[in-house]
Formats: structure tokens, C-alpha cells, sequence
């Protein structure tokens, strides 16, 4: 039976707005609401689905952060995954060196697919997985918006600019996801419970004896630039007039 | 001493308009070599158009079978090994064909990846967005090792036309792995300007309420020679085709002119178009939030305004 390995990473949670810290150090994310990535929710649902079709056998969670991101493994186990990994690492874990954590579970743990979420909203990279997949040799789907499986290929359709394009790729192999590939389930308070006595490893990642990548070094943050306050007009008659000063009508 | 190498998107016969764009992100790290990479089947013509681009010093033709539909993991090997024939700095688009590729190529070279650069710094110095576009970041890669990035292209003006760069054939060695097929590509058929480059852009929300009602957009756009977006509601309803969204995990766009209708204005959406020149913005509810960056509010249904915008430009 196709063993999964699903990302899961712990982010401020999507309906908050961050705010960048007044002397320009970071994002203030102190006391947010922190969540499972949105996309990674999806990726987790997939791997569900595919067990329930019978199509798939064990789900393990993993993600890469400090003991906070417990939280966000417990929940991946309410939903369903059977097993959760944590990769204790402190600090800034870039997409490469993710990527190389990632790739030292897989040499452990031999999953025949790798689904992850295209991007986190947090740092919006959208790196990860197609550095995994590269680091590990194997093929890569990103953006999927449906995945069927047969035999030891995955049928891919992923979401590009110019449409929806079907890719064919050996397993194993990594998919990240899109938001329309499914709507995952909402947790009810029974699988929480369940949960609990669901297994939760933790590994340093410093005992995995890899040399950190190169990386890149954030040296400031600021806001974004502010659009300045427009006006509201009456009616079509006022917005034609102003579209026409402007130019954009003759 | 820096020495860019651009990698081409194109669909086999035309050059993407983003190439340009990433062109214009080359320059401003100050390349004193400017090249374009084109890895196709037969790129004759795709190269010659990437030729004219100002500023560019050769083309570079990977021309092979295997390079005859865009497959990351096929390509990523031969343009790690172009990148690695003295380029200090690798650019290609922040487009779904880009952000598949790029982190490819990163990894091959054990570099990180810089995404969606907004502004260059410096040589090694990117100014990008992270959380929606909430915050700026400003990046320095690491000395010594090639620097491998992709451009926002609603950041970056498209370089000029009136280069005469020469073009040539290159060849690697590289390994190319036959573990991913290339099925096809469904494009959804369309007349219009393409979202990412036209000057008038006008979208839809969950409020247009089913895909006959887009109609009264596409008329409208038609008339105004525009491009035809959406928000993610209205895609995941199934009102139009996902290539329309606009937002964080959609398309980026930055048109002179932008129409929101029936749009609320969440982050997400709002991520695609900061850039836009004039942004219009028609919504019912005189508390969304889009009237918070828009440039013209009008408070109303619109199913009542749009034909009446409609009836307005047909008469001038
Ligand atoms: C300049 C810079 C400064 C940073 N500063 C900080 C900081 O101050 N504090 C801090 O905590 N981090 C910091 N980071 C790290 C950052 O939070 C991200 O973890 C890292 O850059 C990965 O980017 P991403 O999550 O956007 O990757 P993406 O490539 O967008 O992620 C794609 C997918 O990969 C998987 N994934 C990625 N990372 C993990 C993970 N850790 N665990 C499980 N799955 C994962 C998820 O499935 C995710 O959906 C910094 C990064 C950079 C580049
Ligand atoms: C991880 C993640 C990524 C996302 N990425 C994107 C993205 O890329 N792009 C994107 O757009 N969204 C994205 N979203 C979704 C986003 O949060 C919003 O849900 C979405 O943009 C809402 O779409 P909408 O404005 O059409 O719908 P709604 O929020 O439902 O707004 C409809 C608006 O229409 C108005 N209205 C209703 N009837 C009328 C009428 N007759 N006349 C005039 N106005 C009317 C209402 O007042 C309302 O403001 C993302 C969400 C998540 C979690």
C-alpha cells in the first residue's frame, strides 16, 4: 500500500493581518493566531482521500519548527494523519534546508508520494517542494488541481497561467497543491480526543548531520507602499468624467 | 562583474511578454552580459523575437526533442549547467512556468531561490514581499555562490524593443531524467488581451453570480479592449477558468486600469493588483474593504451600473 508523507507548516493564520515591527526587525506574529498553511490542509485532505479510496496506506505529518508546531501536527492527526514527525530545528529554515531535512525523513521513512502545499502563505517562496523533489531526484507536480493515481504513476492536472496541464510522473514523486484539488474536512471534537493517543515523534534536526546550505539573509522589513485614499463618486456620469480626465476614455 | 542569464518562457511560437520584464530586473542589477536562454524544439523563431529585446546580449538556443513541452525536471539540469558556464545570476519569471522551474535549478545548484523580486539593491540585494504582499523584505543572497531568483513582473517595465542580440545554438550534457510525461495543456480559448499584460483589466466576483452573468463583463470589456479577471470566489463557483484569478496564489497583474465588481477586497485578492494604476472599484456594500484602495468608489448593484457604464462608452 502507497505510503504518504504530508508537510504541514505552522503560519500566522490567513484571516490575520500582520503588521512589519515599528524598527523595521521583523513581523510582528507574537500572540497571532497561528494555523496549518492553507495549502497544506489541502495536501493532507488528498492524502486522506486517496486512504479512503483505498488507494493509499499509512499518512505521516511532518513539519520542521520549534515544540509550538506540535499544535499544528495535533491537528493534521485530528484530521486523520496517523503518524506525526516534528524536526526540531529553532530559528529561520529556508526552502533549501527544509528541502534537505525533508529529504533525510524520506530516506527514513521510504514514502511513495510527498504531498506539500504549493506555497506558505507566510514567506509565499513556493520553493519547497520542487527543491525536495530535486534533491531527491524525483519528479515533481506542483500546482495540482487533480490527482489519479494508477499503478506506480500519478496523473496530475495543475493550474498554470495559460490554463490546466496534465503531467504524467513516476513514483515516487512530490505533488504540491492548488487550492481547488479538494476542500478539506472540518475536524470534529471526537478526533480531537482520538488524537491524543495518536503517535507525535520528535527528532533534532542537528542529529540528522547535515551541513546547513547556503542562505540568504534578511536584513530588513518594512510595509508595503500605501495606495493614497481615492474618492467615492455618485453615480456612472462622475466615474465616466473622471476616467475621461484621466485618459482612459476619449 | 555580473553576468545574467534569462530563461525564456514561451509556449513554442511566441515569446512570453514577461521576458522582457525579467529583462528589465537583469538590467537594474547592472549585467554587464545580459543573455536569454530559449529551450524548446525548433526555437528558431522564439529566439529571434527574445533577440530584439534591448539590452540583450545573446540568445541561447537549447534546441532538443525532450525540450519540446516545458517540463521542469528536464529542463532544470540543462539550465544548471548553462548557468554554471560563468553566469553570476539566474532570472526567470515569477509565473507559474518560473515557479515551477526555478527552485529546480536553485536546488541543482545548491543555491537559495530570491522569489518575486521587486527591486534590486544591490547585486546580491532584492527587495520581495511576503505575507500577501503585508510586508517587504529586503534579501541578501550569499557571496560566492550564483544568485537564482524570479521576477515579479508587475514590478518590472518591459525592456524595449530594437535589440539585434546574435543568437546561437548551446549544448549541455546534462542528464535528463524520463520519469515525468507531458500530457497537454487545456487552454481556455479566449480573444481577449492576456491578464498578466493588458493595460485595462476588469474582474469579477462571487456577486456576478453564475458565468451567464460574466457576460455582461466580457461585453464591457470588449468594449474597453480589456482582459477579463476574477476573484477566487468567482473561480472556485465555477463562473469562469482558473487562469482568470487574480490574487496572492493567482495572477499578479499591475494594468493602468483595473475594475473590481462585486469584488469584497480581501488581502488575498488585493495582493494582485497593488500595482495597478487606477483601480475602480463597484461593490454594494459601502463597507467593503476595496474601497479602501481603490482610486474610484461607486456604491451600488451593479447589475444597474455595468450596463449603464456599458451604455456611457458605446456612446462616446
Ligand atoms: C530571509 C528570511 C528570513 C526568515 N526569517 C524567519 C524568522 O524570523 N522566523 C522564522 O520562523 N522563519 C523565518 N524564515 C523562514 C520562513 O519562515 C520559511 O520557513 C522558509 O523561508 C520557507 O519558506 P516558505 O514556507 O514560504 O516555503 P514554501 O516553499 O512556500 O513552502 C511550500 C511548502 O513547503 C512545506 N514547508 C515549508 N517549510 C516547512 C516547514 N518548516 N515545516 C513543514 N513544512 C514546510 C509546506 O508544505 C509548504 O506549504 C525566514 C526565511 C527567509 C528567507
Ligand atoms: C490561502 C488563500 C489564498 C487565496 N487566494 C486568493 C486569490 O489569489 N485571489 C482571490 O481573489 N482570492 C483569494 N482567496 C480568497 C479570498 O480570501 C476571498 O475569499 C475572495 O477573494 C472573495 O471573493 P469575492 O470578493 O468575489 O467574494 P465575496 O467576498 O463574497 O465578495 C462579494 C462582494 O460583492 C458585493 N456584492 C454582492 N452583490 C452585489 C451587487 N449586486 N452589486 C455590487 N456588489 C455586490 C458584496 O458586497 C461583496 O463585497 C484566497 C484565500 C485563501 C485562504
Amino acid at each position: 500500500m502507497r505510503k504518504i508523507l504530508v508537510t504541514l507548516k505552522r503560519v500566522v493564520d490567513y484571516n490575520v493581518r500582520v503588521r512589519v515591527k515599528p524598527d523595521g526587525s521583523g513581523v510582528a506574529i507574537e500572540g497571532l493566531k497561528m494555523s496549518v498553511n492553507p495549502f497544506d490542509e489541502i495536501a493532507l485532505e488528498e492524502a486522506l482521500r486517496m486512504r479512503e479510496r483505498g488507494e493509499a496506506g499509512e499518512i505521516l505529518a511532518v513539519t520542521i519548527g520549534g515544540d509550538e508546531c506540535q499544535q499544528q501536527l495535533r491537528t493534521g492527526l485530528a484530521m486523520g494523519a496517523d503518524r506525526a514527525l516534528l524536526v526540531k530545528r529553532e530559528g529561520e529554515v529556508e526552502p533549501l534546508a527544509a528541502a534537505g531535512i525533508l529529504l533525510e525523513v524520506i530516506r527514513r521513512e521510504e514514502p511513495d508520494i510527498v504531498i506539500m502545499g504549493k506555497q506558505a502563505i507566510d514567506d509565499d517562496c513556493n520553493q519547497t517542494g520542487q527543491m525536495l523533489a530535486t534533491l531527491w531526484g524525483r519528479p515533481q507536480a506542483t500546482f495540482a488541481s487533480e490527482v489519479k493515481l494508477n499503478g506506480d504513476t500519478a496523473r496530475v492536472t495543475r493550474e498554470v497561467d495559460a490554463g490546466l496541464e496534465t503531467l504524467e510522473v513516476r513514483l515516487p514523486a512530490v505533488i504540491t497543491t492548488d487550492l481547488r484539488l479538494n476542500e478539506p474536512r472540518y475536524i470534529k471534537l471526537p478526533d480531537i480526543m482520538k488524537a491524543r493517543r495518536k503517535p507525535l515523534e520528535t527528532l533534532a534536526a542537528d542529529e540528522l548531520g547535515l551541513t546547513a546550505p547556503p542562505a540568504l539573509k534578511a536584513l530588513s522589513y518594512e510595509p508595503p507602499a500605501q495606495r493614497e485614499k481615492g474618492v467615492v463618486v455618485d453615480d456612472v456620469p462622475a466615474l465616466i468624467g473622471m476616467l475621461r480626465e484621466r485618459g482612459f476614455l476619449s | 562583474m555580473s553576468a545574467v542569464l534569462v530563461v525564456a518562457e514561451h509556449d513554442g511560437q511566441t515569446l512570453h511578454t514577461g521576458v522582457a520584464r525579467v529583462a528589465s530586473c537583469g538590467k537594474a542589477i547592472g549585467a554587464d552580459r545580459l543573455d536569454v536562454a530559449v529551450l524548446g524544439e525548433d526555437c528558431g523563431g522564439v529566439a529571434q523575437q527574445a533577440a530584439q529585446i534591448e539590452g540583450v546580449s545573446r540568445v541561447l538556443c537549447l534546441d532538443r526533442s525532450e525540450n519540446a513541452n516545458p517540463v521542469a525536471a528536464v529542463q532544470a539540469p540543462q539550465l544548471a549547467a548553462l548557468a554554471g558556464t560563468g553566469y553570476s545570476h539566474v532570472l526567470g519569471p515569477s509565473t507559474t512556468f518560473g515557479k515551477d522551474l526555478m527552485p529546480r535549478v536553485a536546488a541543482l545548484l545548491g543555491v537559495p531561490q530570491v522569489s518575486d523580486i521587486m527591486s534590486v539593491e544591490g547585486e546580491r540585494r532584492f527587495k520581495r514581499p511576503i505575507y500577501a504582499g503585508n510586508a517587504v523584505l529586503t534579501v541578501e543572497a550569499p557571496a560566492e555562490h550564483i544568485v537564482v531568483g524570479t521576477a515579479r513582473l508587475a514590478s518590472w517595465p518591459a525592456a524595449a524593443e530594437g535589440g539585434e542580440a546574435d543568437v546561437e545554438q548551446a549544448q549541455t550534457d546534462a542528464e535528463l531524467p524520463d520519469h515525468t510525461s507531458w500530457l497537454e495543456l487545456k487552454s481556455a480559448e479566449s480573444e481577449r488581451p492576456d491578464l498578466q499584460s493588458a493595460s485595462v483589466v476588469v474582474s469579477g466576483g462571487r456577486a456576478l453570480g453564475s458565468s451567464e452573468n460574466f457576460s455582461l463583463l466580457y461585453d464591457l470589456a470588449d468594449r474597453l479592449g480589456a482582459a477579463v479577471g476574477a476573484s477566487r470566489a468567482a473561480v472556485d463557483a465555477g463562473y469562469v477558468s482558473n487562469d482568470m484569478q487574480v490574487g496572492q496564489t493567482g495572477k499578479i497583474i499591475a494594468p493602468e486600469l483595473y475594475f473590481a465588481i462585486g469584488i469584497s477586497g480581501a488581502i488575498q485578492h488585493l495582493t494582485g493588483i497593488k500595482d495597478a494604476g487606477v483601480i475602480v472599484a463597484i461593490n454594494k456594500d459601502p463597507e467593503a474593504p476595496i474601497f479602501e484602495i481603490a482610486d474610484i468608489g461607486l456604491v451600488g448593484d451593479l447589475f444597474a451600473i455595468v450596463p449603464e457604464i456599458q451604455a456611457a462608452v458605446e456612446g462616446s
